[in-house]
């Protein structure tokens, strides 16, 4: 199939656009202002030798330009997004509604707390039910995201083993299967990480995991365990394993980010937990496409709780007061400071808007048709694809490459496809214990509908994939905007800044 | 001159006291293009199954592991600013390092061409 070729370059409605920078006509503006006197120059050396460059635009040329760029997004507003590990679900337009109230929307981090309650009740109310969903002692919602949750709970641990003058505790153990930010961010707090690999199931070896307790004694300082894992599974002796590390003296880390596939289900202080962050922006719906924001607040045990980082909302009779400073009233012992303000409070509202219009009832309901959800994907794909692991899942399913065995096709081929289908692929070579891993996650958002759509897709690829049908995969996709990228230039040769054409920069030297 | 492999796909070519060290094809192949690498130092201490260096690409990040404890003599220079080395000889001008060793006889634990040869079989069985 030839498409064909038209002289202004679009494809039909789908619009090719330059950089806004080469859409420029010298003097075009939306609005006509007056001259405005020039001031006397009192930059010295450091005046500006050359015209700003700012492209001169009207205004309709400007709101087509940004609309159709908007055009060229996926988004789950736009159709099934199974990234893997990233719980792209549906954000209630209910949140944006709430984070758009002006009392919420209107204020300034630095206005008097005496002006500003209602946003202070609000945080701890979120905290509140942080705390109810997981039976924690405390929790520091400054956060910023997933890994700066990991952060904050690991400097707790440090903190709390320095307290206690176990400063010799410099190992931090994580699962080979862990999400890549485990390993980085107990790295970043100084420590030295010694992995463990997985075991023919999936899980966590606990013969390993003990031996490897043993072999470094009281030098470890944490395990980091994700639970649900990024296989998918369920990490059936978490107990076990939380007993084992404290009775070598050690904090255990819970890697909250799969959260949702177990919130209203089970309480984490009973799977003997001391620091998991959780995810807001995947738990609780609210939006995190092009990486944010984000918000990760961590959840701590009573042991870690006096080192949480500040600042603190903290209930005073009928009002709210803010600690900001550690060494202070409940800050005695805190950390310090991990965030300026108070965290990402858009995030909170539309988290907190989340719980309380789904109710103790609904987040129990998400939480299991998320598992519903990716287990009958799993049970239907399996039909022709491999999966990694025996199931039963939880949130997420992850099939090998064993059916792609001598057809030729990868699993990248098999992404590249799936964009001609309309789907977003789902997170492929992760985890990397899974040999070329395709990680699908259709969270609770999706009817099956809408599964039953992306099976039908993902069957017909796998059976054209089986009966040689190759290259059709290496030449995909074939109907997007753009064909295959070269990701691997764009890895080892970005191009990071615009530069204008050499015409432009005589004409502006010329200036 | 004697060669060994390990379970984590790294190669170790050893003359007299000092080892030159890379990943091998199977290794290369399995990472698909290479983006990135991050070869040690001269200098630094490194222990048998430790981690060395850093390979990273368009699917994964990996750890390269040290075959044998000893001392790195010199990182491969060349290699980042240009990965595609790795891809292109993994097995010559791709290296990552060369190391004194400490104990040859760390050698033993390691697997021959042939040993090696059988492990891959065994892994695509």
């Amino acid at each position: 199939m030839t498409r064909p070729t038209t002289a202004s370059g679009h494809k039909g409605l789908q619009f090719e656009q330059n950089l806004i920078f080469e859409q420029n006509t010298p003097g075009a503006t939306a609005v006509d202002l007056p001259p405005v006197p020039v001031a006397k120059q009192r930059l010295g050396e450091v005046k500006r030798h050359t015209p700003v460059g700012l492209p001169g635009m009207s205004e309709p040329e400007v709101v087509r330009h940004y609309t159709r760029l908007s055009q060229k997004n996926y988004s789950i507003d736009s159709g099934f997004y199974p990234l893997g590990s990233c719980t792209m679900k549906h954000n209630p337009r209910l949140n944006e509604k709430m984070a758009r109230l002006p009392g919420f929307a209107e204020i300034h981090p630095f206005q008097p707390v005496s002006t500003a309650q209602g946003a202070m009740e609000l945080i701890d109310t979120c905290a509140h039910w942080l705390l109810e969903l997981t039976g924690m002692s405390a929790v520091a919602m400054s956060p910023a995201a997933g890994a700066h949750g990991e952060f904050c709970g690991l400097m707790c641990i440090h903190a709390a083993h320095d307290a206690n003058g176990q400063a010799q505790r410099k190992v931090i153990i994580v699962p080979e299967s862990a999400h890549g930010t485990n390993p980085a961010t107990a790295a970043l707090c100084g420590y030295t990480v010694e992995s463990i690999p997985a075991n023919a199931d999936g899980r966590v070896d606990i013969a390993v995991l003990r031996a490897k307790l043993a072999e470094h004694g009281d030098t470890v300082a944490a395990v980091m365990i994700t639970n649900p894992n990024t296989c998918g599974l369920f990490e059936r002796e978490c107990i076990e394993i939380a007993d084992a590390v404290h009775a070598a003296g050690a904090f255990f880390y819970m890697d909250g980010a799969n959260f949702n596939a177990i919130v209203g289900r089970l309480r984490i202080a009973d799977l003997g937990v001391d620091a998991m962050h959780i995810n807001l922006h995947k738990t609780f719906s609210t939006p995190h496409g092009g990486g944010g924001p984000g918000a990760g607040p961590t959840v701590l045990s009573a042991k870690l709780a006096p080192f949480a980082p500040v600042p603190m909302v903290v209930k005073s009779g009928e009002g709210y007061t803010v600690e900001e400073h550690a060494g202070f009233g409940v800050a005695k012992q805190a950390l310090g400071r991990m965030k300026g303000y108070h965290g990402q409070f858009g995030v909170f509202v539309r988290a907190l808007s989340y719980m309380m219009s789904m109710g103790a009832d609904g987040l129990k309901q998400a939480s299991g048709d998320a598992v519903l959800n990716a287990n009958y994907l799993m049970a239907r794909l399996s039909a022709e694809l491999t999966p990694a692991f025996a199931g039963p899942c939880m949130h997420e399913c992850v099939f090998d490459d064993r059916f792609l065995k001598g057809t030729g096709v990868t699993t990248l081929d098999i992404a590249k496809a799936l964009i001609d289908e309309g789907f977003h692929p789902p997170t492929i070579y992760f985890p990397l214990v899974v040999h070329g891993a395709l990680l699908i996650e259709p969270t609770e958002t999706e009817s099956k509908q809408a599964l039953d759509q992306f099976v039908t897709s993902m069957l017909s690829l796998a059976r054209k994939a089986k009966e040689g049908r190759a290259a059709e995969f290496q030449a995909a996709p074939q109907l997007s905007p753009r064909r295959r990228l070269d990701e691997t230039k764009a890895a080892r040769r970005p191009i990071l800044r615009w530069t204008p054409p050499a015409s432009d920069k005589a004409q502006q030297a010329a200036e | 001159m004697s060669l060994h492999f390990t379970k984590d796909h790294e190669w170790i070519s050893v003359d007299g006291k000092v080892g030159t060290v890379g990943i091998t094809q199977y290794a290369q192949a399995q990472l698909g293009d290479i983006v990135f690498v991050e070869v040690p130092a001269g200098g630094k201490a490194l222990k048998a199954g430790g981690e060395a260096a850093v390979v990273e690409s368009v699917k994964a990040a990996s750890e390269v592991y040290s075959p044998v404890s000893g001392t790195v003599k010199e990182g491969n220079a060349a290699l980042p600013d240009a990965p595609q080395i790795v891809n292109e000889d993994p097995q010559g001008a791709g290296w990552f390092f060369k190391i004194e060793l400490a104990d040859a006889g760390e050698l033993s634990g390691l697997m021959d061409e042939a040993a090696y040869a059988k492990y891959l079989a065994e892994l695509s069985a």
